[in-house]
C-alpha cells in the first residue's frame, strides 16, 4: 500500500488531524481514506446515516483524485462538532467548475470509463452528501475540494 | 454502551488455561485479554462465534450446557434434532437407528428442526419483498452473526430480517400439537441439540424477545457420544421405529452454506460463511459499495452449521453426508414415495402469527461514549496513547494489539506500563525499577511464567 498516514493531535483545541496520500491510478486502494474515517466516526456515536453520507462523499473525492488527477493528499480535521475534509490534487485542474457540477458531465478518458468510473456523477454526488462544499481549481496546477459536514445539523 | 445482560455459553476454565494467547489473537472482536496468566472475556464484546473454542490447544474453552437429567423434569420430553446431527454419523448408521436410540435414552418425541425451514423461507421471502427500502436484507438464522451486527455493524441492524429461526417455529408447532393432544403445558419439555455456542446464547437470552421457545439445550457432541455408544453396544434395534418424514429434500440442507439462498430467487444475493469473511464483506455493505444487493445469507462458521464448534468430525464429510441424504430424499419425492407437503404446513397461519421477533436493537461496542464530547476526548486519548506504542502487536501486554491496549488504557482497564517497550524505556530513564517491571509482568502472565529458572538451576 502506497498510502501514507500521519497523525497530529492538538490537545488544547480537541482537534484531530489526519492525512492520507492518494496515488494516481491506484484504484486498488480507493476507499482506504473513507474507510478509516468511517472507523473513527463509528466510535463517536454519530448517526449512521450521517456517517454513510460522509463516507460516500470522501470516497467520491478519493476516486476523483485517483482517476482524473495526478494523485494528491487528503487532509481530515475532526472536532466534536464537525468533520472537515480537504482534498488537494496535483492537477490537471477543472477548466469549468460550473459544468463539472452538472450531473452526467464528464471529461474522463475511455480507459477510466471502462473501469466503471467517470460517469460524471462525482461532484454532484459529493454536493448532495455534505453541508458545505468549496471547490477551487486552477488549470495546470490542481484542484482543492473542501467539504464540511456538521454532526448536529 | 448498553448495560443489558447477555448470556454467553462460552467459558474459560482457569484451572486448565495456561495463557497461550491463541484465543486472544484469533478473536474477531478483540474480546479476550490475558490477566494473571489466564484468558478472560470482555462479555460486551463477545458474540459467541466460538473461534476461541476452535483454536484452544488445551481444551480450556468450554461450552456451558444444561444437565441431561433435567429432561426428566418433564413428562413429555421432546428433542429437536437439527439435520446436521444426522450428518455426524458414519454412513453405515441409519437415521432410523438414531431415532430409535434417542427414544430409548429418555425422550418421548423426536422432531427434526428443519421441518419448519420451508415455512421460514416463505415468510423471509415475503418480508424481503415487502421491505425494499431496507435492502440488502440479512438473514438472522445464525445468532453469532446477529450479535456481530449488533456490536460491530450497528448501521445494518435494521437490515436484519426479524423472523424467528426454524428451531423456534418447530418448537411452537410441537408445543401446540401436544397441547391439542391433551398434554398439560407445564409437562412439556422441549430440548434442542445445538451445533454451536451461539445458539445456546440466543436461546438463553433471545435477541429481542422475553421468553425462549425451548426449555433446554443439549450440546451436539454430548448427544453424539450418548447416541453412538448406545448404537455400538446394541445388537437389536426396534424395527417399528422409522425416521420421521418431516423434512423436504431442500430443507435438509438448509443449515449448510447456500441452504437459505437456494430457497429464494433474488437477482443479487450472496451466501458467505466464516466470520472473518463475513466481517470483510459487511465492511463493504456498510459503505453501500455493492449496489442492488437483495439478500445476504451470513454464517459465522466455515461450512456453516456443518462446521459448528460442537459438531463431531470433519465439516466437509458432514456436509457431504447431508448432501447425500438430500439427494436420496429428492429422488423419493420425484418417485412419489413421499410428499413435499408436510403436516407442519397445516399450521401455517398459527405459526405466521407467531413468527416475528421483537425489534433488534444495536448495542455497539464501537461507540466510546454516548456523549459525543466525552467520546471525542476518549478518541483523542486513544490516538495519543497509540502513537506512543510500538505497533508490533506482540501481545506481551496481554492485549491482542497495540490499539486494543490503547483502548484499555483510555478506559482505565490497563496501564501504559503494561507495554514491555515502555518498561524498557522507563527503566533506562531510571523511573521504573526492574523489580516493578517483573511485578507488572506477573500481574499479566501469572507467577509461574516469571519464575527465576536460571538461579534455580
Amino acid at each position: 500500500m502506497k498510502m501514507g498516514l500521519c497523525l497530529f493531535i492538538n490537545f488544547l483545541s480537541f482537534m484531530m488531524h489526519t492525512e492520507f496520500i492518494v496515488v494516481e491510478g491506484d484504484f486498488a486502494n480507493a476507499g482506504k481514506a473513507s474507510s478509516e474515517i468511517k472507523k473513527t466516526l463509528k466510535q463517536l456515536n454519530i448517526d449512521n446515516q450521517k456517517i454513510k453520507k460522509i463516507v460516500v462523499a470522501v470516497y467520491e473525492a478519493e476516486v476523483n483524485a485517483i482517476a482524473h488527477a495526478y494523485g494528491g493528499t487528503i487532509f481530515v480535521d475532526l472536532d466534536e462538532e464537525k468533520i472537515c475534509v480537504l482534498i488537494k490534487d496535483k492537477g490537471p485542474g477543472i477548466p469549468d467548475i460550473a459544468r463539472a457540477m452538472e450531473k452526467g458531465y464528464s471529461t474522463a478518458s475511455a480507459k477510466v470509463r471502462e473501469m466503471g468510473f467517470g460517469a460524471g456523477m462525482g461532484l454532484p454526488n459529493i454536493k448532495n452528501n455534505v453541508d458545505e462544499l468549496d471547490i477551487q481549481s486552477e488549470v495546470g496546477v490542481g484542484t482543492e475540494i473542501k467539504m464540511i459536514v456538521n454532526f448536529n445539523s | 454502551m448498553n448495560e443489558n445482560y447477555f448470556y454467553h455459553a462460552l467459558r474459560i476454565d482457569h484451572k486448565i488455561c495456561f495463557g497461550c494467547t491463541l484465543c486472544m489473537r484469533n478473536c474477531p472482536t478483540e474480546a479476550i485479554r490475558v490477566r494473571n496468566g489466564k484468558a478472560t472475556i470482555y462479555e460486551n464484546k463477545c458474540v459467541d462465534c466460538g473461534e476461541c473454542y476452535k483454536v484452544c490447544p488445551s481444551g480450556a474453552v468450554y461450552v456451558a450446557e444444561d444437565d441431561f437429567q433435567s429432561i426428566y423434569n418433564f413428562k413429555h420430553r421432546v428433542v429437536l434434532m437439527p439435520s446436521v446431527f444426522l450428518g455426524q454419523f458414519p454412513e453405515d448408521i441409519r437415521a432410523s437407528q438414531v431415532y430409535s436410540v434417542i427414544l430409548e435414552i429418555g425422550f418421548t418425541h423426536v422432531f427434526e428442526v428443519e421441518a419448519s425451514a420451508f415455512l421460514h423461507s416463505i415468510l423471509s421471502n415475503k418480508y424481503i419483498r415487502e421491505h425494499e427500502t431496507k435492502k440488502p436484507l440479512i438473514s438472522t438464522f445464525c445468532p453469532a452473526i446477529v450479535r456481530l451486527i449488533q456490536v460491530k455493524f450497528p448501521a445494518l441492524v435494521d437490515s436484519l430480517i426479524p423472523i424467528k429461526a426454524p428451531v423456534d417455529f418447530t418448537a411452537i408447532y410441537i408445543r401446540k400439537k401436544l397441547i391439542e393432544e391433551g398434554a398439560n403445558p407445564e409437562d412439556i419439555g422441549i430440548f434442542y441439540i445445538t451445533p454451536c455456542a451461539a445458539k445456546i446464547a440466543a436461546t438463553k437470552s433471545p435477541v429481542a424477545e422475553d421468553t425462549s421457545t425451548v426449555d433446554g439445550v443439549l450440546n451436539m457432541d454430548t448427544m453424539y457420544n450418548i447416541v453412538l455408544k448406545e448404537i455400538k453396544q446394541k445388537k437389536e434395534f426396534n424395527k417399528n421405529i422409522t425416521a420421521n418424514n418431516d423434512v423436504t429434500s431442500d430443507c435438509v440442507i438448509f443449515s449448510l452454506t447456500n441452504g437459505e439462498r437456494r430457497l429464494n430467487n433474488f437477482k443479487k444475493s450472496f451466501a458467505i460463511d466464516e466470520i472473518h469473511n463475513v466481517i470483510e464483506f459487511l465492511e463493504r455493505v456498510e459503505d453501500d459499495e455493492i449496489e442492488d444487493l437483495d439478500f445476504l445469507e451470513l454464517r459465522a462458521c466455515d461450512e456453516s452449521c456443518a462446521g459448528g464448534i460442537l459438531t463431531c468430525g470433519n465439516r466437509f464429510l458432514i456436509n457431504d453426508r447431508m448432501m447425500q441424504r438430500a439427494k436420496k430424499l429428492a429422488e423419493r419425492e420425484r418417485n412419489g414415495e413421499t410428499s413435499r407437503r408436510k403436516a407442519i404446513m397445516n399450521e401455517r397461519e398459527y405459526l405466521t402469527q407467531n413468527s416475528h421477533v421483537g425489534r433488534i436493537k444495536p448495542r455497539s461496542m464501537m461507540v466510546l461514549d454516548e456523549d459525543r464530547s466525552v467520546a471525542f476526548q476518549k478518541l483523542t486519548k486513544i490516538k495519543e496513547i497509540e502513537s506512543k506504542l510500538p505497533h508490533t502487536d506482540c501481545n506481551v501486554c496481554g492485549a491482542p494489539s497495540c490499539h486494543a491496549l490503547a483502548e484499555d488504557v483510555a478506559f482505565d482497564r490497563a496501564s501504559m506500563t503494561d507495554c514491555v517497550f515502555m518498561q524498557r524505556n522507563l527503566e533506562k530513564r531510571g523511573s521504573l525499577k526492574v523489580e516493578e517491571s517483573v511485578e507488572i509482568m506477573k500481574n499479566i502472565w501469572g507467577e509461574d511464567k516469571l519464575k527465576d529458572y536460571i538461579l534455580n538451576k
